[in-house]
């Protein structure tokens, strides 16, 4: 087992992975961005180097001063949460050649599924349902059209090297497709430096259910169950929940099959999550996240398995412990991301000091979060200030447990999402499970997507 | 850790030579640091949660504070490294206290990745105080000297 890891991260995940190593015995050292100064990780860890200024570039991002403050710090691993580098090749790259283990799964890994088309193609031979689409890049109006008769309207165009809802367009027919065509290369091009798209059948009103994976990279492989991640915001989530009321027992065995199938197939190591789209009884791979995500709490308090430990004992080369009929499913849980936005004025970021803050607690409540009284919340990196998490025997029971919990967070004096996800959890669309990926427009009738 | 213990420490460190040491043992962590007048300071802090950790502050090292005059320059590591005062383990340093330098000479060594990086004054001036100790691990901004300047 590691001696001494080194967390390249901050914020919420840095904490949670200082926290693991500290049960597993483990040292760890925290880097900060000077503006991360008074960061609670810097606090947490035993020791804290500063390699470079608030911009992420500078700092997060910073490959040569990471690897350095690992070497002066002497540390054996790095683990680097999710974000940054954490689905960066070359970054495990250069950790690998240094001697340094990255606490994840191999570069090949990451550059396999990181390429949406690759991804997709190796699904394919695999038997894995994929949306329908081209078999490679469009890359002529005479294609997209030839493209688009073949898998039949609407279809999505799509950027090879994106994601996050950029470089994407969707149309209904001919007259519109060339000029969405067009948009979706330049806009792919300005956003990713490439202007590569493909084209794929486009799913109205989908559901998103991801599979949580753990591999050891010596042939234990087994799934933790779904979460279902279907209310977003501008493809960012806001509410995961696991189980998922969206789908089938049937759905499940099969979905959960593909999920274990997908990892074998690619010979994934350590934990990532497969991403699949659901429209009613139909299932499709969307992708892969070859890292930890911020909504792992959530299966980790229905399988009661700790997932950061999970990933240091596989990348310390130890094999899992279960096989699938070992892990147990109890109950539901759902996770609440708690943002400094102001939901009336657009969801604009708030940053600020935190004069007072409130964590809820009782039965049934986990709180991760990196915030203090008297925090100030620098306006240079992402908004979430807390995951509330609740979990209880049945779904009724976690939402009004949530409620509560809601009810009691204090963050003042800023603005956080707070009331937001209390209307969505009040609301009797998203308790019947009536929803797909456009449900939060209902919310804002004019305005959004 | 009682009294008893901490005067075996000191008794230890000055058997020793040496100038720094750190237990920790259930739940107390202890850490005895010795100042260049021969004084010791001791610092206890509870292990959770963990102080933060000061890297590798040696008895050559001496800790300015950052301006007795409010014109000193910091000259400041650009980089996290290792820093060292001369181009090479048998040479002599590139400065010492009290040396005159120009803007763009050469005032040491950050070393990282393998790589040595020079780092270079900005300004015309005095090598007023040297704030880091050779082979020491810096920081990112971390203050490494401070320049007087002309």
């Amino acid at each position: 087992m590691f001696r001494k890891i080194l967390i390249a991260n901050r914020g919420e995940i840095a904490l949670r992975i200082i926290r693991a190593c500290r049960e597993l015995g483990i040292r760890t050292v925290a880097v900060h961005s000077e503006a991360d100064e008074s960061s609670l990780h810097t606090r947490f860890a035993d020791e804290a180097v500063c390699i470079g200024k608030a911009m992420a570039s500078s700092s997060y991002l910073n490959i040569p001063n990471l690897i350095s403050a690992a070497e002066i710090t002497d540390v054996e691993a790095i683990h680097p949460g999710y974000g940054f580098l954490a689905e960066d090749a070359h970054f495990a790259e250069i950790c690998e050649s240094c001697n340094i283990v990255f606490i994840g799964p191999t570069p090949e890994n990451i550059r396999l599924m990181g390429d949406k088309m690759t991804a997709k193609e190796r699904m394919v031979k695999a038997g894995i349902p994929v949306i329908p689409g081209s078999k490679g890049l469009i890359e002529s109006k005479e294609a997209a059209l030839t493209e688009a008769k073949k898998i039949g309207y609407p279809v999505i165009i799509k950027a090879s090297a994106g994601g996050g809802g950029k470089g994407m367009r969707v149309c209904h027919n001919d007259v519109r497709l060339i000029g969405a065509f067009m948009t979706a290369q330049s806009e792919a091009e300005a956003a990713f430096g490439s202007s590569a798209v493909y084209m794929e059948k486009y799913v109205d009103s989908p559901r998103h259910v991801e599979f949580q994976i753990l591999a050891d990279g010596a042939g234990g492989v087994v799934h933790l169950g779904e979460r279902d991640c279907t209310i977003q915001r501008r493809h960012q989530k806001l509410i995961e929940e696991s189980p998922s009321i969206a789908i089938t027992g049937g759905m499940r065995k099969k979905m959960a099959e593909a999920a274990v199938h997908c990892a074998e197939t690619v010979g994934y190591r350590g934990a990532g999550t497969v991403e699949f789209l659901v429209k009613g009884e139909k299932f499709y791979f969307m992708e892969m996240n070859t890292r930890i995500q911020v909504e792992h709490p959530v299966t980790e308090m229905v399988t009661g398995i700790d997932l950061v430990q999970a990933q240091i004992k596989i990348a310390a080369g130890q094999k899992l412990p279960y096989k699938q009929k070992d892990i147990r499913f109890e109950g539901c849980a759902i996770e609440c991301r708690i943002n400094a936005e102001d939901p009336e004025n657009d969801f604009c970021p708030c940053p600020g000091k935190i004069e007072s803050l409130y964590v809820p607690g009782g039965r049934g409540i986990r709180v991760d979060t990196h915030v203090y009284s008297g925090y100030t919340i620098p306006p240079f990196y992402d908004s979430m200030i807390a995951k509330l998490i609740s979990h209880a025997p049945t779904r009724e029971e976690a939402i009004r447990i949530m409620l509560r919990a809601l009810d009691e967070f204090v963050a003042a004096p800023i603005k956080t999402t707070v009331d937001f996800h209390r209307k969505i959890l009040m609301d009797s669309d998203f308790k019947n499970g009536k929803i797909s990926t456009h449900y939060i427009e209902k919310f804002f009738p004019k305005n959004e997507n | 850790m009682n009294i008893k213990k901490i005067q075996e420490l000191i008794q230890l460190m000055a058997d020793n030579d040496l100038s720094e040491i750190e237990i920790e043992t259930e739940g107390t962590r202890i850490r005895l640091i010795k100042k260049p007048a021969g004084g010791v300071e001791y610092q206890m802090a509870p292990v959770m949660p963990a102080a933060r950790e000061v890297l590798a502050a040696s008895a050559d090292a001496g800790q300015k504070p950052a301006d007795e005059k409010s014109n000193l320059i910091e000259v400041k590591s650009p980089m996290v490294g290792t820093f060292y005062r001369s181009a090479a383990p048998d040479d002599s340093p590139y400065v010492q206290i009290g040396d005159m330098v120009r803007k763009g000479d050469v005032l040491c060594i950050v070393e990282a990745m393998k790589l040595m990086n020079e780092v270079k004054s900005e300004v015309d001036g005095k090598i007023a105080s040297i704030s880091v100790g050779n082979a020491e691990a810096v920081e990112f901004g971390q203050t490494i000297f401070l320049v007087e300047p002309a």
